[in-house]
């Protein structure tokens, strides 16, 4: 009787490895595919890197005269200043995301700079970064693209330049990207998909939802401007957020923000105060 | 000794079991195969989540909302909430982040490339083609409240795209394709006609002629600062058409890789040869071609038919102040070919997917929903707020959608001319549509075809060298980053599973050697018994 047991269980024991193979298997493929992947982000990015720095010119630091008269794809180095970032995603493994940055003399917007999770939780904002890349131009927005960064010491944070006055003159474009501030303005209203007049839009024409971006108007000396919490940067549960889901037709802001450019200014705002 | 052994052999066999049973629990949770219930169970009440993706329109918005509330008079018990995405790729990502939790919404508005990736989970997606033919819920089914299509009224081609191995694993919602917006007053300023199908050498041509400069810096063209002639929206659309028209290697049906050949270097070296004069850049780098379009800085802008809203002088939805919009006639024609007697292009599109749940009655509920979305009044609607056009020849000949199209240029709203003539363009070659092999993977093979062509076009811009040694690292790159080294085929492709993991192998070892004790034990018992006999 014993041998018929051990015999059973043996058996039991064979099938039950025979039955578990598959799944084993795909565990197994699935984890060495992750290790493989992880090794090839790596890699990747290493190579990346590798190809930024065989390419850099001499990277030397440019002052923002310098950089916003270098010409358009041409390589450029600064250093700046972390003020803000929007959340940070992965493309096909490859950890990016984008950051409002500021050094005294001037802004500059880094468009999807690659980066690792644990880099992207290092750039607080204040944190000094030495940065080359690509100057790059994308419907009026002068950017820095194809980035590779180094942290570096040193802190330092803006405080918003009020550039009220300069709605609707060309001087606006000079502070574009920096940290600015709007005061007194007025909420005007937008149309609803119902045609109904509100203070603000989910997306642009009221196609979204909550967790959209922002649009909403805002006026000074009789010109209406459109202003945009930007959903990445500034999220559902953010203060900004909830304070423009609160605004009404009239009244009267102070706003602080990232002075973005779409065409046109288009400030990423992440302060209303209502007054 | 005997019994030495066999308690050693006992408990070798306990730990290998205990073993084994862990090692079957390790893992992701399974989910059980969904089977038809009989009946779909109206008391009882159930909430459905619909992720949806709109082209940033809020007509589109609210026929899902109108779609939503109707679908809940004809079935109370049941609530679908939508959450609304404008890019297939978030929808992808969010739905990638939520499998392992299984917090997948129960309907979603999907791409097959996408769904080869979610079907990697277990029993993750729904396959479809037995709803299909369930007589009371399939289609047209008995015991449906509403007029669903027949499975004949459903497009064939269109449901083939959604065919991943031998099974449906999602429906049709839209379809479109790409379309060249052309301005013809800038054609015709350059001496040119436009041919009823364009080759990608007289697109070229004419871009060329048109990056000429005067004195001041100024095209001669629009006597701006700005031309760019051709603006592509979809590099990766690009790569795979001019490929397909080309008969050159993309994939296999299998998944094997065929992109990076001579066919695709010759095409990066003539967008290259473009890039450099300016007479080409893509949507990456410039920015949406319907900006430039509309202010007369672009002759040929590239875009999908489902972006006809936003072309042309008179479009209804724009992003450029009214001051920068040029007045000129809007031309749509199919996006270039190099065999202009046998055109090709690409079909695309949103599919509807349907995610598994532990309760039978919320997939069926799911599907009851999805199909909803195939009748008449939400096809029709939705198809007429671009250049969609309805994935069922019911809605495609209904009078209200015949009329529609009949009443093309009345107005420039829902009745804009050049968002009719996208939608002509595609209803005149559905047949000349394809679209390219389902596997997990062909994502990222889809975003490594256009990786190519932006990189080489940044490229370009950046005074950098294409030639042979540039091409073969940038196709080396593109490998390693977009993994095209490791996909897998979900269809059959040779695969290397790699090296079995160390638990396994101590199992396999452990069961050799109680095979060979049982062995032992058993020859053992056999001498004795024989020794016992002789005497």
């Amino acid at each position: 009787m014993k041998k018929i047991i051990a015999l059973a269980l043996a058996a039991a024991m064979v099938l039950s490895l025979t039955a578990c193979s598959s799944s084993s298997n795909e565990s197994s493929t699935t984890e060495s595919s992750t290790a493989e992947s992880s090794v090839v982000e790596s890699s990747a990015a290493e190579s990346s890197a590798a190809t930024e720095a065989s390419t850099a010119a001499d990277g030397s630091v440019m002052t923002h005269e310098q950089f916003i008269a270098a010409d358009v794809d041409s390589e450029v180095t600064v250093e700046t200043y972390v003020q803000a970032k929007q959340s940070w995603w992965e493309d096909n493994g490859q950890g990016k995301a984008t950051f409002y940055t500021q050094a005294e003399d001037g802004a500059y917007f880094l468009y999807e700079m690659p980066c690792t999770e644990d880099e992207y939780n290092q750039l607080v904002p204040g944190t000094k970064i030495k940065v080359t890349g690509y100057k790059s131009e994308w419907s009026g927005e002068i950017e820095i693209t194809d980035a590779t960064f180094e942290i570096e010491d040193g802190t330092w944070t803006a405080e918003p330049t009020d550039v009220t006055d300069l709605l609707g003159t060309d001087q606006l474009q000079d502070h574009m990207n920096e940290l600015v501030s709007f005061k007194g303005m007025t909420v005007e209203a937008s149309k609803d998909p119902d045609g109904k007049d509100v203070a603000y839009l989910y997306n642009y024409d009221g196609s979204g939802s909550e967790g959209d971006d922002l649009y909403f108007n805002v006026s000074y000396n009789g010109q209406t401007y459109s202003f945009t919490v930007e959903s990445y940067l500034c999220d559902k549960d953010s203060d900004v957020y909830k304070a423009v889901e609160n605004l009404k037709i009239g009244d009267t802001v102070d706003m602080e923000g990232f002075l973005y450019w779409y065409e046109g200014a288009n400030p990423h705002i992440t302060s209303v105060t209502v007054k | 000794m005997k019994t030495v052994l066999a308690r050693a052999l006992s408990l070798a066999l306990a730990v290998c079991l205990v073993l084994a049973g862990l090692a079957g629990c390790h893992g992701q949770q399974k989910q059980s195969a969904f089977q038809v219930p009989d009946e779909f169970d109206t008391s009882k009440d159930i909430e459905l989540t619909f992720w949806a993706k709109n082209d940033t329109n809020k007509t589109q918005t609210a026929i899902y909302q109108k779609a939503i509330e109707d679908f809940h008079d004809l079935y109370p018990n049941i609530n679908v909430t939508i959450r609304l995405y404008t890019d297939y790729g978030k929808i992808y990502n969010d739905v990638i982040t939520n499998i392992p939790t299984n917090t997948t919404p129960n309907v979603c508005i999907t791409y097959p490339d996408h769904i080869a990736t979610y079907m990697t989970g277990s029993n993750t997606v729904v396959p479809l083609d037995q709803l299909f033919a369930d007589e009371k819920y399939g289609f047209a089914g008995s015991e449906l409240k509403y007029d669903a299509p027949s499975a004949d009224q459903m497009v064939e081609k269109y449901m083939n795209e959604c065919k991943i191995g031998d099974q449906h694993y999602a429906i049709p919602f839209m379809r479109s394709t790409e379309a060249v917006y052309i301005n013809k007053d800038l054609v015709e300023k350059l001496g040119y006609q436009i041919p009823d199908v364009l080759t990608w050498d007289w697109m070229f041509e004419v871009a060329e002629a048109a990056t000429k400069k005067n004195a001041d810096g100024t095209y001669a063209l629009n006597g701006q600062n700005v031309m760019i002639p051709i603006i592509y929206k979809s590099t990766d659309n690009m790569m795979i058409q001019m490929l397909k028209q080309k008969e050159a290697g993309y994939s296999t049906d299998s998944g094997e890789i065929d992109l990076f050949n001579d066919e695709t270097t010759a095409i990066l070296k003539e967008v290259a040869r473009h890039a450099q004069t300016g007479a080409f850049s893509t949507f990456k780098i410039s920015s949406y071609p319907a900006n430039f379009l509309n202010a007369g800085q672009c002759i040929f802008a590239i875009d999908s038919t489902a972006g006809s809203t936003w072309m042309g002088t008179n479009a209804p939805l724009g992003d450029i102040s009214k001051d920068q919009i040029m007045d000129f006639e809007t031309v749509v024609k199919p996006i270039p070919q190099f065999d202009p007697d046998h055109p090709q292009m690409i079909s695309q599109g949103p599919s509807i997917c349907i995610f598994n749940k532990e309760d039978p009655q919320v997939v069926l509920a799911s599907w009851l929903f999805a199909q909803f979305l195939l009748t008449d009044q939400v096809q029709d609607a939705y198809a007429e707020t671009e250049g969609y056009i309805p994935v069922t020849t019911k809605a495609q000949d209904s009078d209200e959608y015949q009329q529609y199209l009949a009443a093309a240029g009345t107005d420039n709203q829902v009745h804009y001319q050049t968002k009719i003539d996208a939608t002509n363009m595609l209803l005149d070659n559905i047949d000349n549509t394809f679209t390219t092999p389902v596997f997990n993977g062909s994502a990222s093979l889809r975003d490594a075809a256009g990786s190519l062509i932006e990189s080489v076009v940044k490229s370009v811009r950046r005074k950098q060298t294409i030639d042979d040694d540039y091409i073969t690292k940038l196709y080396a790159d593109t490998t390693t980053l977009y993994h095209l080294d490791t996909l897998s085929a979900a269809s059959g492709a040779k695969k290397d599973l790699g090296p079995l993991p160390g638990t396994a192998k101590a199992l396999l070892i452990t069961l050799g050697l109680i095979w060979i004790g049982i062995i032992l034990v058993f020859i053992r018992q056999k001498q004795a018994a024989k020794a016992r006999q002789r005497q």
